[in-house]
């Protein structure tokens, strides 16, 4: 296995990481509209993922950051190429950030409503757009000799493309409801496991559909098997839920999500972002890379840097492992005197 | 198309925009972070109750902070590969690596700890707690000197050679690129800066409060760190600014001849205070000027020859063919001037506050009423002067918080500017770094929403600092003052509020 093989599995292992772990908390922000009913319920939502969300995004900055090192073509092409959504997504993330951070900096009931909806917005608008992204960079998108991108803003709203949109965000739905029902106590976690139920099988339909069709385009043997782990995942997610296994649903349906991830990967390798112009214009892994040295340099960071993070964020999800409640909301606490 | 909205210039102004905009919440962070560290150490250590209110004052305004900080780094990252593609394609190599390291080493221990440390006060045993804000401080000073290491590179490209087949730059020598001296004379110097803001920012802050003899306790004790950190951190950023001064001289004599207007080169050369020129013509018409100051300045030397802009033009043209080769140079003889000039404002300020507040506001203990009385500040033995000139001097050190925040943004228009036409000096210009594919559209566009996304947030952010600054530090709860014994909180009563949430 050559370095710029290994960068593959890595930057893939930093997009399913961020998936994984940004993927419930998008879920929680979306659930703030679909599960709360009122303040304080919201209010628990959204500390159910306080401590945590900014520790995911970074896998986001570091997925990013290592493409730039790791494959500085794909980061150009990807990032001019998809300009206008990305540029959403962006805003997105800003508000998101702020949202979070400053809902409570005022105890105005005004103020809090409006961030809670840009939460909601900003969470539900990226989930939808990151599967549109991969969409198009595993079904391939207009690319020129130049390796640049030369397709419309419209050419990456194709079906397919959207269709992967509505994978991720229904499937972050999930795996944000299971979290919450994994995360609270009382009347709150009760109605998340019934919302996962039903969010699950939406997303069971319109995941199922999306793996079969990116199997039949661009699959291969190993993307079969991630399909099939993926598919069985999230079946054992649901089952799990009803069960009332909640532990065991949130890793399951954090599986579906791997597996998910895997096998749009497995089916790219060795391209990064195929062109549908012309087969020789495909970015892969050979072509897009950085030099050996730099990979060599990488790969060692990596080696020593990505065991601390695991552990250190996982130190994280321990110190906070509480299930909260309503009850754990002071009633003045809305006030911003209490913090 | 019109040759002003050319997408190069539009992405160089969003470019400018983003990163000053960003830079504003940077460097209070980094000092923020630390300051309050300092502060939450002292009450760890001595637990007194106003080290503890005052660590969480400033925590506060820290946290108001980091937010904008972290959210407009994010559009940091993305810019490169949107609108400089050709740039990151040609540089991505080198200039990959110590961003992937920013994000792996110091972005994720930021972000985690900062997680650990809002949330876990009522979570974590206190020294564990400490350690948390600590390890976001280290986090903060780590970043900082990756991105300074990426942009020295772009000042001055080591440890890389040219693959002309691929088209690109290739690292050779990652160490060079992290230990040249203009990264960590830039770091030094960036730094230091950072720690004059946050001492200004909290000098500021205190003064406003003490001139209407509110929280007096802990802004007595605010006031004299701030000051304290002003004060060597002003020391240090002039010492710095001097060793990247040379080290510029050398690496980039026409940026340095920008910010002295020096047209033609001279033996010694004199230090311009003001001059106004034809930059057509290439000489000044109006030139204030200290003989010798700026050979002493670019070589520790009085009598020393510096290049002008003209001789260094002609011999950019020798070595990298026909153009011109000069940056603005209004802009970096003016950026130079007034970063320099609010950053000794400052220091001056401060100095001048260590002065007149020394030995712990020296009133004779038989002239103050009550121990939380504000004392008037020391001015030598006129106990007549003093009761006036306090009003007047908490005036003017609460503007103070502004003025390191101005050197710092014109500091990074110096120096970025003052590189032109280069984005990575005498390697690539900055014409050639633009996407050739992203339309003019879709940059204006992207120019509009950061740009009306970024005013919004500045006023919803001010304000809130504003508010947070007027309601002084909180009083302290049951809770404040028993922190939990073990990691994960205490089970005793595990129905009660959490101490803090969103």
């Amino acid at each position: 296995m050559q370095l710029h093989d290994v960068w593959f599995v890595l930057i893939a292992v930093l997009w399913t990481g961020y998936f994984f772990l940004e993927g419930f908390d998008f879920g929680v922000g979306i659930l703030t509209k679909l599960l709360a009913r009122n303040r304080p319920e919201r209010r628990v939502l959204i500390n159910t993922i306080g401590p945590v969300w900014d520790g995911n995004e970074v896998w986001l900055l570091t997925a990013g950051g290592a493409t730039f090192a790791a494959f500085p073509e794909w980061y150009a092409t990807l990032f001019s190429g998809f300009y206008l959504p990305l540029l959403v997504i962006l805003v997105c993330l800003i508000i998101r950030g702020v949202a979070f951070e400053y809902r409570a900096k005022r105890p105005e009931e005004d103020w809090q409503r409006n961030w809670e909806t840009a939460i909601f917005w900003t969470s539900l608008i990226p989930a939808f757009l990151w599967g549109v992204a991969f969409g198009n960079i595993v079904r391939g998108v207009k690319i020129d000799q130049h390796f640049e991108y030369v397709g419309s803003l419209g050419d990456l709203f194709n079906p397919y493309a959207l269709l992967g949109g509505l994978v991720t965000l229904t499937l972050f739905t999930f795996h944000g409801a299971v979290f919450t029902a994994l995360k609270t106590v009382g009347d709150i976690r009760v109605r998340a496991r019934k919302l996962a139920l039903w969010v699950g099988l939406v997303t069971a339909v319109v995941a199922l559909g999306f793996l079969l069709w990116t199997q039949a385009h661009s699959g291969n043997g190993k993307s079969l098997v991630a399909l099939l782990v993926a598919v069985v995942a999230l079946v054992a997610a649901l089952v799990a839920n009803q069960l009332g296994r909640e532990g065991w649903a949130f890793a399951l349906s954090g599986v579906t999500i791997v597996a998910s991830v895997a096998m749009l990967f497995l089916s790219l390798f060795p391209n990064v972002m195929p062109s549908t112009l012309n087969g020789d214009w495909s970015l892969t892994v050979t072509n897009a890379s950085s030099s050996p040295y730099t990979l060599k340099i990488m790969t060692w960071l990596a080696a020593i840097a990505t065991p601390l993070v695991v552990l250190y964020q996982g130190w994280t999800y321990w110190v906070f492992r509480k299930r909260i409640g309503t009850q754990h909301i002071a009633p003045d606490a809305a006030a911003g005197a209490a913090h | 198309m019109d040759l002003a909205l050319a997408p190069e210039t539009l992405a160089r102004w969003q470019f400018g925009i983003t990163t000053v905009y960003h830079f504003l919440f940077v460097p209070l962070t980094i000092s923020l972070a630390a300051l309050t560290a300092g502060l939450q150490t002292a009450w760890v250590r001595t637990e007194k109750e106003k080290y503890l209110r005052a660590t969480k004052f400033w925590g506060k305004l820290f946290l108001i902070n980091i937010a904008m900080g972290v959210v407009t780094g994010i559009v940091q990252e993305f810019q490169f590969g949107m609108n400089w593609s050709d740039y990151s394609r040609f540089v991505g190599d080198i200039f990959g690596a110590p961003l992937a390291f920013e994000a792996l080493i110091a972005f994720f221990f930021e972000s985690t700890f900062i997680g650990l440390w809002i949330f876990g006060w009522d979570k974590l045993p206190k020294k564990i707690h400490l350690a948390c804000i600590w390890m976001v401080s280290i986090g903060t000073i780590l970043s900082a000197y990756f991105i300074l290491a990426a942009n020295s590179w772009m000042q001055h490209p080591v440890g890389y050679k040219i693959d002309k087949a691929k088209g690109r730059a290739e690292l050779t020598d990652f160490w060079a690129v992290l230990t040249q001296n203009t990264a960590l004379s830039q770091a030094f110097h960036t730094l230091s800066a950072a720690f004059l803001t946050g001492g200004a920012f909290m000098v500021g802050i205190a003064a406003y409060h003490l001139a209407r003899k509110k929280h007096i306790r802990e802004m007595k004790t605010s006031l004299r760190l701030g000051l304290v950190t002003v004060v060597i951190a002003g020391l240090l950023t002039a010492i710095s600014g001097d060793t990247l001064g040379k080290v510029m001289f050398k690496q980039q004599p026409m940026k340095m001849a920008a910010a002295e207007a020096l047209w033609d080169g001279q033996k010694p050369a004199p230090f311009s205070i003001f001059a106004y020129g034809d930059v057509e013509k290439g000489h000044n018409t109006v030139a204030i000027e200290i003989p010798g100051l700026l050979s002493f300045l670019a070589d520790d030397d009085f009598t020393s020859y510096v290049p002008g802009i003209n001789d260094v033009n002609k011999a950019e043209q020798q070595k990298f063919g026909p153009g011109d080769y000069r940056p603005n140079i209004p802009v970096a003889f003016w950026g130079f001037r007034w970063m320099i000039g609010f950053g000794m404002f400052s220091f001056a300020i401060g100095l001048a506050g260590l002065w007149l507040t020394r030995k712990k506001f020296m009133l004779p203990k038989h002239l103050r009423v009550g121990e939380d009385e504000v004392p008037h500040l020391v001015l030598f033995k006129n106990k007549a002067l003093s009761p006036k000139l306090t009003p007047w001097y908490w005036r003017i050190a609460t503007w103070t918080l502004a003025f390191p925040l101005i050197a710092n943004s014109w500091g990074w228009i110096f120096t970025e500017m003052g590189r032109q036409p280069w984005v990575v000096y005498g390697v690539l210009q900055t014409r050639h770094a633009v996407s050739p594919g992203v339309s003019q559209g879709e940059v204006l566009t992207s120019m509009i929403v950061f740009t009306s996304l970024y005013a919004i947030l500045a006023v919803v952010e001010v304000k809130l600092l504003a508010k947070y600054v007027k309601a002084g530090p909180p009083e302290l709860t049951e809770a404040d003052l028993n922190p939990p014994t073990k990691i994960g909180g205490d089970t005793r009563d595990a129905d009660k509020p959490m101490a803090f949430s969103y």
